[in-house]
């Protein structure tokens, strides 16, 4: 077993945050390379998260504020068939050191031909259909640092190879260097108790994070039907975790990367109004084999009640067939969820769901909304609650960090 | 397009035309007369900025690119790239429109490098917040509608015909359409929209047309104008291109991914 080199991580994380800031800051001035097409473009944001409750751990704070930058830079040639992309992100956070932190989102030359096109670089690639969780979705990492709902990914190196037929496109991905998935410090917040230790990192193969992953997708659209079918062998992206004690002897969770074979399948249905949507997998080299599956609807009334304004149900159920103790905290819940397109100039929506344990009485509740206040300035708001955790709730030890997140952000 | 079939009508309606010709053949015709001389221009590609004003005169800008696909025997495909607001910038739309089945389409989410395949019963909405719905600007097939020619009637100074049109696919948000269409070009000029209770919802002018390839006009121009709730959103075409060599692979969900 491999063990991961934290020391490593934290000077790379210095060396590459200052440069990395600096030309957050710099732009517009500076102009790495001037072509037909090519462009800067990106956000930076202000962050503010309030917490309703004392924090379990008296390190954790009350409130957090944070600040965030990602430029991308887009430079196109062949008409458009070649280009390269580069996208840093880096993030300086009030309390968490881990959330602190920066990434090569994306770093990719792309060349398309006919029937074939090939990505070789540092991407982000995204497979599935359901909303309330994405299980088929697994070549990059989570960056759990940055939201607990694992939406956002760690840029993963790869060579990818699309090859376009009639009946459907396959990729082939080599995927030559695994990224850790980050975890909040010793101050972050909302975190489990005790905390991950992500420096203790644990490697089933001898190479680590050097393992060879490799991963094949086939996926086709057929009339009213996107079909997909993945399969993945590899370090597994979610980690088990296994008790242990930090270097100064505190109780920490000590992540542990296994071998695994995932097959997943996804599958969207279109009619009218309606979607209906099903994702599921099975995943051997974790203990026992096991699967897992969302399935669902969208329902969309558009225009309700004579106004512009779009009304959208949202319904998934969620299962996973493991053993108690050792799944995930979704193993026969409920999602349900409304969506708000106002459709107005202001671009605001709003994403209102909960996810009901349908063994006991917990629940998971989320508000996602945004409005465009000017042509570059947006507001977004998000509201997270963990309601009526039982002691066995995998979750139990975020039942006080219900929080608020205000992120006002400038887009160019 | 279903071409053939059409000519095939239209043949039919030339032959009638001597003997009595009613509303709804006249109408059609002159819709089938409009979509043959757009006929054959294969692919296309344009800049729009949009100008989005509200009852108080407050302007909010958008623009996008579009590309669009002719597509013999069915409806047009295009793909939309999204440039303004900032926000959106690097946002895709794909669409497969057909005549009078339901149109696919997909849209790309570049946060989240996620392609969504999207209910297209969404007709009469907004299109990013403007007074253009959808199904004002998704291609349009002669198969959509039913016709009745009106009369004949001068729009600046040109003779055209009014002609009302009735969609004849889900979703939409109308009851009625009077087009006004010049009578030497065939070219839309005005378009009055009447709402699900047949009240006068919305006026759309073209203006600047210009033509391309020695054939086809293009309004470089649409106003659309609001009468219930005062706003109103210009169009403003610009770098128009045709037959640039695109192909069914530059309208499918890998291209959607790619597109920028």
């Amino acid at each position: 077993m491999g063990h991961s080199t934290a020391a490593r991580r934290r000077v790379l994380r210095v060396v590459v945050l200052l440069p990395v800031l600096a030309l957050c800051v710099a732009y517009p001035g500076i102009a790495l390379a001037d072509g037909p097409g090519s462009h800067w473009s990106g956000y930076v944001a202000l962050e503010f998260r309030p917490f309703f409750s004392a924090p379990l751990d008296p390190r954790q704070h009350d409130d957090n504020a944070s600040v965030v930058a990602q430029p991308e830079w887009y430079y196109p040639w062949n008409g458009g068939r070649d280009s390269l992309t580069f996208v840093p992100f880096a993030r300086i956070d009030q309390h968490d050191d881990e959330r602190t932190h920066v990434d090569v989102r994306e770093l990719t030359w792309l060349t398309a031909r006919d029937d074939w096109e090939l990505r070789v670089g540092i991407r982000k690639v995204f497979w599935g259909v359901a909303e309330s969780q994405h299980l088929v979705d697994i070549i990059n990492q989570t960056d759990l640092v940055e939201n607990i709902d694992t939406e956002d990914k760690l840029g993963q190196p790869m060579v990818n190879l699309a090859l376009i037929r009639d009946w459907g496109t396959v990729d082939v991905f080599l995927l030559p260097y695994f990224r850790e998935r980050t975890f909040p410090g010793e101050e972050g917040r909302p975190r489990m108790h005790p905390r991950v230790d992500a420096d203790l990192a644990v490697f089933e193969s001898s190479r680590a994070e050097r393992h060879l992953d490799l991963a094949v997708r086939w996926s086709h659209s057929a009339g009213d039907w996107d079909l997909g079918v993945s399969h993945f062998r590899g370090t597994s992206r979610d980690p088990r975790f296994i008790s242990g004690r930090s270097g100064d002897g505190e109780p920490v969770l000590i992540p542990l990367y296994e071998q695994i074979d995932q097959t997943g399948v996804d599958a969207q249905l279109t009619r009218g109004s309606w979607l209906w949507k099903l994702e599921t997998i099975r995943r051997s080299g974790q203990g026992d084999t096991f699967a897992a599956g969302v399935a669902g609807l969208e329902y969309t009334v558009y225009g309700v009640l004579e106004s512009a304004a779009d009304v959208g149900v949202v319904a998934e159920y969620l299962y996973d067939d493991r053993p108690v103790g050792t799944r995930s905290p979704f193993e026969d819940d409920l999602f349900a969820g409304l969506r708000l397109t106002l459709n107005d100039v202001d671009g605001t929506e709003a994403l209102l769901g909960c996810i009901f344990d349908l063994g006991s009485a917990a629940r998971l509740c989320n508000i996602e909304a945004r409005r465009r206040l000017s042509d570059h300035w947006m507001l977004e708001f998000e509201l997270r609650t963990f309601q009526e955790l039982a002691e066995n709730n995998p979750l139990y030890t975020l039942r006080q960090d219900d929080f608020a997140q205000f992120e006002l952000a400038y887009h160019f | 397009m279903r071409r053939r079939l059409w000519i095939a009508l239209l043949g039919l309606t030339i032959t009638h035309h001597g003997l009595a010709e009613t509303p709804e053949e006249k109408g059609l015709a002159i819709a089938i007369e409009a979509e043959r001389r757009d006929s054959g221009w294969s692919d296309s590609a344009a800049d729009m900025k949009m100008a989005l004003r509200n009852r108080q005169g407050e302007v909010s800008e958008r623009a996008i690119r579009i590309r669009a696909l002719e597509v013999q025997g069915d409806g047009d495909k295009s793909l939309t790239i999204f440039d303004q607001p900032a926000d959106v910038k690097g946002t895709a739309f794909l669409s497969y429109t057909h005549a009078t089945r339901p149109d696919d389409q997909w849209l790309y989410l570049p946060a989240l490098k996620r392609v969504k395949r999207i209910a297209s019963a969404n007709k009469s909405g907004p299109f990013m917040g403007s007074e253009f719905a959808y199904e004002d600007i998704s291609s349009q097939e002669v198969e959509k509608y039913r016709y009745i020619y009106l009369r004949d009637e001068t729009i600046g100074d040109e003779a055209a015909f009014v002609v009302k049109r009735i969609p004849q696919y889900k979703h939409s948000g109308y009851t009625k359409q009077i087009v006004w269409i010049d009578q030497q070009h065939y070219r839309v000029r005005r378009v009055e929209y009447y709402d699900r209770k047949s009240a006068h919802l919305k006026t759309l002018t073209l203006t600047e047309y210009k033509q391309f390839l020695d054939q086809y006009w293009r309004a470089l121009q649409m106003d659309m104008v609001n009468h219930q709730n005062g706003k109103s959103t210009t169009l403003l075409w610009s770098n128009y291109r045709f037959r640039e060599g695109l192909t069914e692979r530059d309208f499918d969900r890998n291209s959607l991914k790619r597109a920028r």
